[in-house]
């Protein structure tokens, strides 16, 4: 299909690597929107969840609000946002925090939830108060489920972050909204060819960094609650 | 200079005289927003149920037919149907197949994950009293995986929710058609009411398919999801 | 009220089964819901996203309706882009256009500046498309070039051969095309000698993202159009064309050459006849401004006027 050939001229054409324009530039700006929302989203976003988890209190809320996040339309919240606050970066922050904060809230909740029961009382056991045994506790055992909310958000971020080209700001979604307005479909495909490739890389690389971050004896910690089990069976 | 949109709109956020004038193309809207995501969940789930047996039956399909929808799934929904309007034009085929494959993509997922849930020795018992693959298939595997597969439609149905709003770029958008048209009229009235209709509609729909598995699931109840 | 015609849901599932049956993309006609009706054929009147494309759209269909045609609306359809395929297509039967913008858009390499010269031209492009252009309007929504008064007062800008030797000093915005098309930044170079512009910023045409940028000061300079109520309202300084460079834009209905009956044609030239780019100007006004109704607008100049 002749369709496959412009894109393929179009993504190994030289001149799209290079200059304000090029791909280099459009993704560092993507990356950046990406970045900065995410960070802003995790920062409001893991207290409120570690909060509730530990303290036990708003759940509810806690568990249904990334299904409820999901339904807020990304579009919509952009739109309002330029129409308050007009042109600039602002808009396009708040729509994508809005997007990433619910995934964050409800995965550190369940994460600190899901804490064995034994785990924190043998922490109390050992003479630690509350915030001992959310630090040095709770937080590193639900390191992967609140590390999976992160990754969830920043996956889905990174493929929402076009729409800052809606509201005339650059990233890799420019190629989208420049492609329709000049009917160069090579550019269109181009460019989403583009952000799914970043989405992927964005999950793999922070899967890697998950699995840096989380402590060898959480890691382990499901074999030996399975030994556990087992042994406590038989005796 | 002056900073700011325009001051007639930095006045109000709602004019509600607008809204009043407006129920009748707000209803409108709110209607071809329900028929365009009833019809992709439909089609999405017809789709999704034979691919998500055809998973769990040969599961070396598994791993390739995840990782294919995986990648689908990152492609912006902006750039799908865009795509798809020099094939479709701006007909609601354009706007049904690009959610359709959303809805498909997280539908399957679901699917194979709640089918295989189910306890390898249930499976065993009910071939061993005699049940054809097709009478185990319908009255044990598939009773049995509804709690996982309804938690994917409440997924699929709230997140579609949300993406018609973006078909409003391609003419058709339910409530999306109001995020426009505040846009370009530089208006936030009609924004802020479909941002919260949409909203109103997925927790409702959220609600009703919670209450619907309730009800097609007693037994499960009780272990509390 | 004429609203958005969906069709019922059972044509569009009806639709959709077929669509998966058959291979993509053909059979499109049965598929418009609500076009088929018996009798007549009806009339689908599209437009863009802006109010003077709404209004327009709606003194067409009122009028259309008034004469007795079977009309249905299919508004806001999105950008000239999306829309325009689809009344090659027949999902459409009638658009509220600009003959030179139009023009560039089927030839990016146009330069034709007047109204005639712009016909002439365009006349055999809609027809290889099977289309046709009606009578046009004397109205006239050319694109321009604005900027804010303070920007006028610094720089002494009142015309646009002004902006030479201070270009380079200013960012200027608009549509993604504008540094490809003749009318636009080349143009600006080849028939005024304008320098490069500091930065190009890639906006919207004349929309939303212009405005506010220019008001923001993120653009110096922005791509709008002359009708627009924006400019008033802000009070910005529409640079005057002193040299020929922008093609004509005159109002002017384009329909499917099956759906422009003599009594379609009737109707609509009616209507060119009477807009003037002043009463244009009024009316988007009131819509863009005073945040009225483009249908309550249309009617109220057409029964002015005694068109309805």
């Amino acid at each position: 299909m002749t369709v496959i050939n412009e894109v393929f001229t179009w993504l190994t054409d030289p001149a799209q690597w290079s200059g304000p324009d090029g791909i280099p530039v459009r993704t560092l700006q993507h990356l950046y929107y990406s970045l900065l929302a995410t960070a802003i989203a995790a920062a409001i976003a893991l207290p409120i969840g570690v909060f509730i988890g530990h303290t036990g209190r708003g759940a509810l809320f806690a568990v249904n609000l990334t299904n409820l996040g999901r339904a807020i339309p990304s579009l919509g919240i952009i739109i309002l946002m330029f129409t308050l606050v007009g042109f600039g970066i602002v808009p396009v922050l708040v729509a994508l925090i809005a997007l990433a904060v619910p995934p964050i809230v409800t995965n550190s909740y369940i994460g600190i939830r899901s804490v064995d029961r034994d785990v924190r009382e043998a922490a109390e056991g050992m003479g630690m108060r509350g915030r001992q045994v959310l630090w040095q506790v709770e937080l590193p055992v639900a390191m992967p489920l609140i590390m999976a909310g992160i990754r969830t958000s920043a996956v889905q971020v990174v493929a929402t972050a076009t729409l800052a080209a809606f509201v005339g700001l650059g990233g890799l979604g420019r190629y989208l909204i420049d492609g329709l307005s000049q009917r160069d479909l090579a550019q269109v495909v181009g460019g989403a060819i583009l952000v799914a490739v970043l989405s992927l890389l964005t999950e793999l690389v922070l899967g890697r960094v998950q699995a840096l971050v989380v402590s060898p004896g959480v890691a382990g910690r499901a074999a030996d609650a399975a030994v556990r089990a087992k042994v406590e069976k038989a005796a | 200079m002056t900073d700011g949109p325009t001051p007639v709109l930095a006045a109000e956020l709602i004019r509600w005289s607008w809204v009043g004038r407006h129920l009748d193309d707000i209803r409108d809207n709110l209607v071809q927003h329900v028929e365009l995501t009833g019809l992709a969940l439909l089609f999405g789930l017809l789709l999704a149920f034979p691919l998500a047996l055809a998973a769990v039956q040969w599961p070396r399909l598994y791993g390739p037919i995840l990782g294919f929808t995986g990648v689908l799934f990152t492609i912006p929904s902006l750039a799908l149907f865009i795509l798809l309007i020099p094939f479709t034009g701006l007909q609601i085929q354009t706007a049904l197949i690009g959610l359709t494959i959303y809805t498909l993509l997280i539908l399957v997922r679901n699917i194979v994950e709640g089918l295989r849930g189910v306890d390898n020795d249930v499976r065993e018992a009910a071939e061993a009293m005699g049940f054809t693959r097709a009478r185990q298939l319908f009255q044990v595997e598939l009773p049995l995986a509804l709690p996982v597969i309804i938690a994917g439609v409440r997924i699929a149905t709230v997140t579609t929710i949300g993406l018609v709003t973006v078909t409003a770029l391609i003419g058709w958008g339910g409530l999306g058609q109001l995020f426009i048209e505040g846009f370009t009229l530089n208006f936030s009235t009609p924004i802020i009411i479909g941002i919260v209709l949409s909203a109103l509609l997925a927790f409702t729909a959220d609600l009703l398919l919670v209450g619907l598995q309730n009800r097609l699931t007693p037994w499960a109840r009780s272990s509390g999801r | 009220m004429r609203r958005i015609r969906l069709g019922g849901a059972a044509t569009a599932v009806a639709a959709c089964l077929a669509l998966l049956l058959a291979a993509c993309g053909g059979g499109n006609d049965a598929l418009e819901g609500g076009s088929q009706q018996n009798g007549g054929a009806t009339v689908t009147v599209g437009s863009t996203n802006f109010s003077e494309q709404l209004i327009l759209a709606q003194m067409y269909a009122a009028v259309l309706e008034k004469a007795g045609v079977k009309v249905d609306t299919r508004l806001n359809l999105g950008a000239r882009e999306v829309v325009f395929p689809a009344l090659e297509k027949g999902d459409i039967d009638l658009l509220p256009e600009y003959n030179g913008s139009v023009l560039s858009f089927l030839d990016p390499k146009a330069t034709q500046t007047t109204s005639e010269e712009v016909n002439t031209a365009l006349a055999p492009l809609l027809d290889a498309k099977g289309l046709v252009a009606l009578d046009e309007s004397p109205a006239e929504d050319k694109d321009g070039w604005a900027v804010t008064k303070e920007t006028a007062d610094k720089y002494g800008l009142a015309k646009i051969s002004d902006l030479k030797g201070k270009a380079s000093q200013l960012v200027v915005g608009g549509p993604p095309e504008l540094k490809t098309r003749p009318a636009g930044l080349p143009g600006l170079k080849s028939v005024y000698g304008i320098e490069d512009f500091k930065e190009f910023k890639a906006l919207d045409a004349g929309g939303p993202l212009t405005t506010s940028a220019l008001n923001k000061g993120d653009i110096d300079v922005g791509r709008v159009f002359t009708t627009q109520g924006a400019i008033a309202a802000n009070n910005w300084v529409l640079l005057e064309e002193d040299k020929p460079l922008e093609p004509a834009q005159n109002i002017v209905p384009i329909g499917r050459k099956d759906a422009m009956t003599d009594q379609v044609k009737q109707a609509l030239n009616a209507i060119s006849a009477k807009i003037t780019t002043e009463e244009l100007t009024k009316l988007n006004k009131l819509v863009d401004v005073d945040k009225e109704d483009p249908e309550k607008v249309a009617n109220d100049w057409l029964t002015q006027q005694g068109l309805l």
